[in-house]
């Protein structure tokens, strides 16, 4: 298992419009993809967790990835994170 | 005939007969299933059908309302395509449990979650999994999809709620109004119908239970009052007003974008007043410049304790960011004796207006007022904040607020906690004392704004509340003008800005006084933004000068309400 502590830029936070976007991408991998939010562990694969999930601008998060691809998966959340949405 | 008050939903007046839009789910029989392979085949085609008629009306809604409206229902596919919604679902299908009530229990699991959250946006998404729920409900017993797009030319809209998939289908010519049960400024019918231009009275108490399909309604959508079964009498009033209203609208509309300026080409600032933080989207759509005053006093009404640190500091940093670089002045805690907040300690007094409020209060709990303070200095990291404190009658006052602050700041600067060093504090100019010592006060704080409502209370002595005195409360008293002007005068002097943020602002009598005073800053409530600004852009500095000047030599209210009611364009 991988994963990286990250603080979430995006204005709005993770809500529908960001949400969508990073299931869309993440689901793309074999791995799973959980975001580490106060004391919640977040499904990235599901939008409706991750509305949920209250991730707001400002939040470090924590993305843990497992799998084959893991290494690729963290890659792209972080750089969806931090520089995309 | 009865007038019911609810939530201006979106401006504008209209009449016409009730089409009912219920959000009942349909009747179905719950029962066990034994062949679950099948009614997930049943619940896949729903999901199918769901997904392609989601996919139509986004297409249809793009030429119509344009495509920034179209995220919400974006979202309602993304939703129902989520897999662990779809999981909640078969999970219970697997168990015995037939799709329709496995639907209606997977949603109503998120519509709780997403309703127990303080997040407004979060709150939000409930309703769209009841939408979701509910059209999941009527393709899997065949009803019929309710069909808005079909109701006839002159309807009024009733609703306990309108969904995102049924205000998708709103034809605008068609649909004089909308009336809902529930809702509030930032819902979806609210923000959908005011980018359709249609007028909505939102939350309105039993609206389900008193109107009845065809009923003749009349809405004021400005100032959020539907008549329900109208006479013939209110329906011709309603229609004068509506087509003034639109007139006055049209003529507006050419203010839009346009630079606040005199007719000689002075520039001013014309910014907006507002409540609430979700309100400086009204601004911004209004073309207000920035914020003259933000109240604070709703994070402390609406609670049953103290709002913590964080929870005020997400308020002030949202109206922030939603304000981009525009200015955004912030007025600390206002309250007093004339509420009584038991958490606060705050009891009834003989004479609240004279008692324990505002800056007395809040410098006698600096504990209480370093929690404030501290989160608007957090949230100035995020935005262009100013910082003003209400009902200062002496020096010492601001001096020891401006010594609270810059306490603070050392601690947030030991901590490395973010914040806008150059951030101004200013004094907002409400009593009789703070005018006569205005020069002195210049010296202290970085800018000045009239609050006129308290400054003509204070400088009459009159309780406007008092019918028997209340004839006093004008703010064409010559007393009130002159303080005014040597308010304005101080604040020139000492190279200050000054400002204005009482109703006075808006008043077009007294735009020409305030201009050829030298006032800064208009700031008004949103929707009368356009209106100030064309009328500041209808006097010349010179004619304005002469307008006052005679004013100034007039002794009575009367004889200045009189002359500037001749006067006024």
């Amino acid at each position: 298992m991988v994963s990286k502590r990250v603080t979430v830029k995006n204005e709005e936070g993770l809500h529908m419009r960001p949400a969508g976007l990073v299931t869309r991408e993440m689901t793309k991998f074999q791995s799973t993809v959980y975001f580490i939010f106060e004391d919640k562990k977040i499904n990235a694969k599901s939008v409706m967790n991750l509305i949920a999930g209250g991730i707001k601008c400002g939040s470090e998060i924590t993305i843990e990835c497992e799998g084959e691809d893991e290494n690729e998966a963290l890659e792209r959340a972080v750089n969806m994170i931090e520089k995309e949405l | 005939m009865e007038a019911l008050k609810g939530i201006a939903g979106s401006e504008g007046y209209g009449t016409g007969r009730a089409v009912i839009i219920s959000n009942d789910i349909p009747d179905y029989e719950d029962r066990k299933i034994t062949d679950a392979a099948a009614e997930k085949d049943r619940l896949q085609k729903a999901f199918d059908g769901f997904l392609r008629k989601t996919a139509d009306m986004i297409e249809e809604m793009k030429d119509r309302v344009g495509e920034s409206n179209t995220a919400i229902l974006e979202g309602h596919i993304m939703m129902l395509n989520d897999p662990y919604m779809q999981e909640e679902i078969m999970n219970r299908i697997d168990e015995g449990i037939c799709a329709e009530t496995a639907v209606k229990e997977a949603c109503d699991t998120f519509i709780q979650i997403f309703s127990q959250t303080d997040d407004e946006l979060i709150r939000q998404r409930a309703t769209d999994v009841g939408d979701i729920k509910l059209r999941l409900l009527r393709l899997l017993t065949g009803t019929e999809d309710i069909n808005i797009s079909d109701v006839p030319k002159g309807t009024i809209l009733v609703a306990e709620d309108l969904t995102p998939s049924m205000t998708s289908g709103i034809v605008k010519d068609n649909v004089a109004g909308i009336v809902t049960g529930m809702g509030g400024v930032t819902s979806h019918s609210a923000i959908l119908s005011r980018a359709l231009e249609i007028p909505a009275v939102l939350s309105v108490k039993d609206v389900m239970k008193k109107v009845k399909n065809g009923m003749i309604i009349a809405i004021d959508g400005s100032s959020g009052i539907a008549v329900i079964d109208a006479d013939e009498n209110t329906v011709a009033e309603y229609e004068e007003k509506r087509s003034s209203h639109l007139k006055n609208k049209e003529a507006l509309r050419e203010y839009i974008g346009k630079a606040t300026r005199t007719a000689d080409g002075i520039p001013v600032e014309l910014f907006g007043n507002i409540g609430r933080p979700e309100e400086a989207e009204k601004v911004l759509e209004c073309d207000g410049e920035g914020i003259g005053l933000f109240r604070t006093e709703f994070l402390f009404m609406d609670s049953d304790s103290l709002p913590d640190e964080e929870k005020q500091f997400e308020a002030y940093k949202t109206a922030a960011q939603t304000m981009g670089d525009r200015e955004i002045i912030i007025r600390t805690l206002d309250i007093g004796g004339d509420k009584e907040i038991p958490y606060m300690g705050l009891s009834r007094e003989d004479n609240p207006f004279l008692g324990y409020r505002a800056v007395r209060y809040c410098l006698d709990h600096k504990d209480i007022y370093s929690v404030q303070l501290r989160a608007i200095l957090r949230a100035s990291a995020y935005g262009h904040i100013k910082i003003m404190v209400p009902l200062v009658t002496c020096v010492e006052e601001i001096r020891s607020v401006r010594r609270l602050i810059e306490d603070i700041k050392a601690e947030l600067d030991s901590k490395g906690i973010a914040y806008d060093k150059g951030i101004e504090t200013g004094v907002m100019i409400e009593t009789p004392s703070a005018s006569e010592i205005a020069d002195l006060l210049a010296k202290e704080a970085d800018f000045f704004s009239i609050g006129t409502n308290d400054l003509t209370q204070y400088t009459m002595a009159v309780d406007r509340g008092n019918p028997k005195v209340s004839y006093l409360y004008s703010v064409y008293q010559p007393s009130v003008i002159r303080s005014l002007k040597r308010i304005i005068n101080a604040a020139d002097k000492a190279g200050i800005k000054v400002g204005m943020c009482g109703e006075a602002a808006a008043d077009a009598l007294l735009t020409p006084l305030l201009i050829a005073f030298g006032l800064n800053e208009f700031s008004v409530s949103p929707v009368s933004i356009l209106k100030t600004r064309k009328n500041i852009g209808s006097w010349t500095k010179a004619e304005a000068v002469k307008v006052a000047e005679s004013v100034l030599l007039m002794d009575t209210a009367e004889k200045i309400e009189d002359f500037l009611k001749k006067h006024v364009k």
